[in-house]
C-alpha cells in the first residue's frame, strides 16, 4: 500500500490558476507572501491576517520536536507541501491513482461504488450534503451556530475572534504555528445557554472526511449548561494525496456545560496526522475525547483538557491501531488547575506486523487544587514479535491532596484465547478478530452505531491481514 | 448397526516432549454416551485437547478417525464446524466480546448456511437460557469475564445445545457445581437429541447419576485400565483407583 500511496502522490500536479476557472492552487512551500495571500483571497478582518503572519514567523522559528518519532518528523518536507487549495471539484484524483489496497478495503467494507469515489478523492459531492443542509436547519432553530470555521469567522467574527487562539496559542507548538499560519476548513459550531443538541453532530459519517482539510481549524463553544457531542472523521480509508494533515481543535465549556468530540481517523499511510486538540473546562463542565486513530503514517497526537473551574471533569478515551510501518504516538493531558475535578483517562493500543504505539501522557495538578482525582489505565496489546508499544506517563502533582490512579500493562493473545475461539469454529484470523474488537470494545461502545460497525469490520479485515 | 463417530487406536500424544497418552484405542458410535473417570494428572483433557486439534499436543503415533475420516487433516475450527464440540474445563475469558454477539456468531460459523435466521436464533436462545436457568442479562455480558465456576460451565453448556454437535467432549462440566446446578446442567445434557454422541469426562460418579453412560473408562497414566458399564463408575466411587493400578 505505501508504494501505490507513493506512486499517487508523485502524481500531484500544482500550480496557479485563475479564480474564474475556480480551481485557486498555490505553489508548493511556504513564506510570509503565501500566508498573506491567503488571508487576503478569503476577505479575512485585518486582525485574522494579523495572526496569521504572527503565527508564521513563529513556525519558521519554532524548531521540531524532539519527541515522538524525530525520523519520521525531520522527513517532512514542508517546501512540497502546498499550503492552500481550493476548487470547485474539491480535490479530485483520478480513480485510477487510488491504491487496490484502499479499494479492496471499501468492497470488502460494502461501500457502495459513488461513496467509493468520493472516499478516494475521486469525487467531490456526495449527495449526503443533503442530509447535512437539513440537519443544520434542525440547528437553527435551536439557535445553534453551525458553520464551516471559514465561514464562521464570516458571519460571527465577534465571536471567533473572542475564543480562536484562546485555547491552543499558536505560540503552543510548531504544528499549532503552522496550522495558524495557513488553516482553512473545519467547524465552527455556537451552542446557546441551556441548549441541548441531542443528535450528535457529525461532520458527516462520509461527507466529513472532504472537510476534514489539511489545516482545518475547528472551534466549539458550549454556554452555560449546554451540552453536544461533535463527531468528525471516517472509519473507511481516507485517501488522500496530502501528505501533511495539521489540524487544530479548540473546545470550550462553559459552566455547566458537556463537550463530548469523538474523533475516528484512518488516512492513508503516507499521511503525517499531527493534531493539537485541546478543551478548557469552566465550573461543573464536562469535557470528553473519545479519539481513535486507525490509519497515518505518523500520528502525534494528545487531546488535552485544562481543568479550570471548580469541579469540571475531562475524560480522554482513545484507541490506536499501529501497523506496518505505522507510529500512532498519541494519549492524553489533563491540567488540573481547580479544586475538586477529576479526569479518566483509558487508552487502548494494538500493534501488528511491526507497527508501533505509544502512549504519551501528561496529569499536572496544580498546588492550588485540592481533591482531584484522577485514573489512568493504559492497556496494550502487541500481535507480534516484530511489533512495539511504549508508555510514557509524566505526573506533575504539586498538591498532596490528590487520589491518583494509574495502571499500565500490554498483553498478547493468549493461545488459550485463540484455541477456546477456533473451538467454536471460528478461523483463527476471526479469532483474532474478535479478540481485537472486544479490546477495543471500551472504545467502540462509545461511538454511533454506524461508526462502531465498520470499524469493527475493519479490525476484523486488518486481522484477516486482507488489508496491505 | 450404528455408525461409527470416533475411532481412536493406539493414540499416542506428547505435551513438551512428555508421554502424556500412552497407546489409547476407542470407538465411540452415534448416539452412544460415554464417561471417562480418572485421577488428576491422569491425561483426560489432555484426551480432549488432541481431539480438537490444541497445537501444543503432539500426536506421536496411533489415528484418530472422526466419521470415517482422518482428523489430523481438519484444523480446530474445521473441527468444530464437522459438529465437534468441547466443553471447557477451564473456558477462556474473552474481554469485551458480548455473550449475545459472540454465540449468534458462532452458531452462524458452525452451521453457516443452515443457520436459522435472526428471528429463529433468538427464539431458540431463550428457549435454552431459560431451560438451563439464565438470566437474559447473560446476553450482555463479555464471554467468560468475570464469570463464576458455575456461570461458565452453564455458558458451556449452552453452546453446545446451540450448537447442535455431532460429537460432545465434556471436559468437567460438573465440577465446582453445587447440586442444584448439578441438576440443571444434567438437563440440559439430557435434552440433546438421542443421536448425538458424547464423551463425558469427569472424576466423579454423581454426574453419572443424572447422566446414563453407555460405556465407562477409567484411566490411569494416559491408559484405560478398565472399561465396562455403568456399573464400573459405582465401583470406582468406591473402592477408588488404586486397586487397578499394576
Ligand atoms: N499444555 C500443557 N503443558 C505442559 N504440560 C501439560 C499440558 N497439559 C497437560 N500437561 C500435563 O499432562 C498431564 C496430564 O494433564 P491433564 O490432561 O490436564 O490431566 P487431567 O485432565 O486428567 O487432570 C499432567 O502432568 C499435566 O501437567
Ligand atoms: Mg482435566
Amino acid at each position: 500500500m505505501n508504494d501505490d500511496a507513493q506512486d499517487a502522490v508523485g502524481d500531484y500536479r500544482y500550480g496557479f490558476h485563475d479564480p474564474e476557472d475556480s480551481t485557486i492552487r498555490f505553489d508548493k512551500g511556504l513564506t510570509e507572501q503565501v500566508v498573506r495571500d491567503i488571508s487576503e483571497l478569503k476577505n479575512e478582518p485585518e486582525w485574522m491576517t494579523d495572526i496569521r503572519v504572527k503565527a508564521y514567523r513563529h513556525f519558521a522559528e519554532r524548531v521540531m520536536p524532539d519527541w515522538g518519532n524525530c525520523e519520521m518528523l525531520n522527513a517532512i518536507d514542508f517546501d512540497a507541501i502546498t499550503y492552500f487549495l481550493r476548487s470547485s471539484k474539491g480535490t479530485e484524483s483520478d480513480w485510477d491513482d487510488v491504491p487496490e489496497a484502499i479499494k479492496n478495503t471499501f468492497d470488502r467494507l460494502g461501500i457502495p461504488e459513488a461513496e467509493q469515489k468520493w472516499l478516494g478523492g475521486v469525487t467531490a459531492q456526495y449527495e449526503s450534503e443533503a442530509v447535512y443542509h437539513s440537519l443544520r436547519d434542525d440547528l437553527e432553530q435551536q439557535g445553534v451556530l453551525f458553520f464551516d470555521m471559514d465561514s464562521g469567522l464570516r458571519e460571527h467574527p465577534e465571536i471567533v475572534k473572542k475564543y480562536f487562539c484562546s485555547v491552543v496559542p499558536y505560540s503552543d507548538n510548531k504544528f499549532a504555528a503552522l496550522n495558524t499560519a495557513v488553516w482553512s476548513g473545519g467547524s465552527f459550531i455556537y451552542v446557546p445557554k441551556g441548549v441541548h443538541v441531542e443528535m450528535p453532530i457529525q461532520a458527516y459519517f462520509r461527507i466529513n472526511a472532504k472537510n476534514m482539510g489539511q489545516f482545518e481549524r475547528t472551534l466549539i463553544i458550549a454556554d452555560e449548561g449546554s451540552s453536544i457531542h461533535y463527531v468528525e472523521g471516517c472509519t473507511a480509508p481516507t485517501y488522500s494525496t496530502e501528505s501533511l494533515h495539521s489540524a487544530v481543535v479548540e473546545l470550550i465549556a462553559m459552566e455547566g456545560a458537556t463537550i463530548r468530540y469523538s474523533t475516528v481517523q484512518n488516512w492513508s499511510v503516507n499521511v503525517y496526522n499531527l493534531v493539537t486538540k485541546r478543551g478548557i473546562a469552566h465550573k461543573n463542565s464536562t469535557i470528553e475525547w473519545v479519539d481513535g486513530n486507525i490509519g497515518s503514517k505518523l500520528t502525534m497526537k494528545y487531546p488535552a483538557v485544562i481543568l479550570k473551574g471548580e469541579g469540571s471533569h475531562a475524560e480522554v478515551i482513545s484507541v490506536a491501531y499501529s501497523g506496518s510501518g505505522q507510529h500512532q504516538d498519541a494519549g492524553a493531558k489533563i491540567h488540573h488547575l481547580a479544586s475538586n475535578t477529576t479526569s479518566r483517562i483509558l487508552s487502548k493500543s494494538i500493534c501488528k506486523n511491526g507497527g508501533r504505539s505509544s502512549y504519551r501522557g501528561l496529569l499536572q495538578v496544580s498546588p492550588k487544587a485540592q481533591n482531584c482525582r484522577s485514573k489512568i489505565v493504559c492497556d496494550a496489546l502487541v500481535l507480534d514479535e516484530d511489533s512495539q508499544s511504549d508508555t510514557y506517563p509524566t505526573m506533575e502533582v504539586a498538591n498532596s491532596s490528590a487520589d491518583l490512579e494509574h495502571e499500565a500493562s500490554v498483553s498478547k493473545v493468549s493461545s488459550d484465547q485463540l484455541f477456546y475461539l477456533m473451538c467454536r469454529g471460528h478461523s483463527e484470523d476471526e479469532a483474532m478478530g474478535l479478540i481485537v474488537n472486544g479490546f477495543f470494545e471500551p472504545f467502540t461502545r462509545e461511538l454511533p452505531m454506524e461508526y462502531a460497525v465498520e470499524l469493527n469490520r475493519l479490525l476484523q479485515l486488518e486481522m484477516e491481514g486482507s488489508i496491505g | 448397526m450404528a455408525e461409527e463417530v470416533l475411532r481412536l487406536s493406539d493414540l499416542h500424544v506428547s505435551v513438551e516432549g512428555t508421554e502424556i497418552i500412552k497407546g489409547l484405542s476407542l470407538v465411540i458410535n452415534q448416539g452412544e454416551v460415554h464417561a471417562i473417570m480418572g485421577r488428576n494428572g491422569s491425561g483426560k483433557s489432555t484426551l480432549a485437547n488432541v481431539l480438537m486439534g490444541h497445537p501444543a499436543y503432539e500426536i506421536t503415533s496411533g489415528e484418530i478417525y472422526y466419521q470415517g475420516k482422518p482428523l489430523v487433516d481438519l484444523e480446530v475450527h474445521e473441527r468444530a464446524r464437522a459438529g465437534m464440540f468441547l466443553s471447557f474445563q477451564y473456558p477462556s475469558a474473552i474481554p469485551g466480546v458480548q455473550v449475545g454477539n459472540f454465540l449468534r456468531k458462532s452458531v452462524n460459523s458452525v452451521q453457516g448456511e443452515s443457520a436459522l435466521s435472526a428471528r429463529e436464533f433468538r427464539v431458540e436462545l431463550k428457549q435454552r437460557m431459560e431451560l438451563l436457568s439464565m438470566d437474559k442479562t447473560f446476553l450482555s455480558r463479555y464471554v467468560n469475564d468475570g464469570f463464576s465456576g458455575g456461570e461458565k460451565k452453564r455458558l458451556e453448556i449452552l453452546q453446545m445445545l446451540l450448537l447442535q454437535p455431532k460429537l460432545a467432549i465434556l471436559d468437567e462440566t460438573d465440577s465446582g457445581l453445587d447440586i442444584d446446578a448439578l441438576k440443571v446442567v444434567s438437563e440440559g445434557i439430557n435434552s440433546m437429541p438421542s443421536q448425538t454422541s458424547s464423551l463425558i469426562i469427569t472424576h466423579y460418579q454423581r454426574l453419572l447419576d443424572y447422566v446414563k453412560p453407555d460405556f465407562v473408562h477409567a484411566m490411569i497414566d494416559g491408559n484405560f485400565v478398565k472399561s465396562g458399564g455403568p456399573e464400573l463408575a459405582i465401583e470406582l466411587e468406591e473402592k477408588g483407583y488404586d486397586w487397578l493400578e499394576v
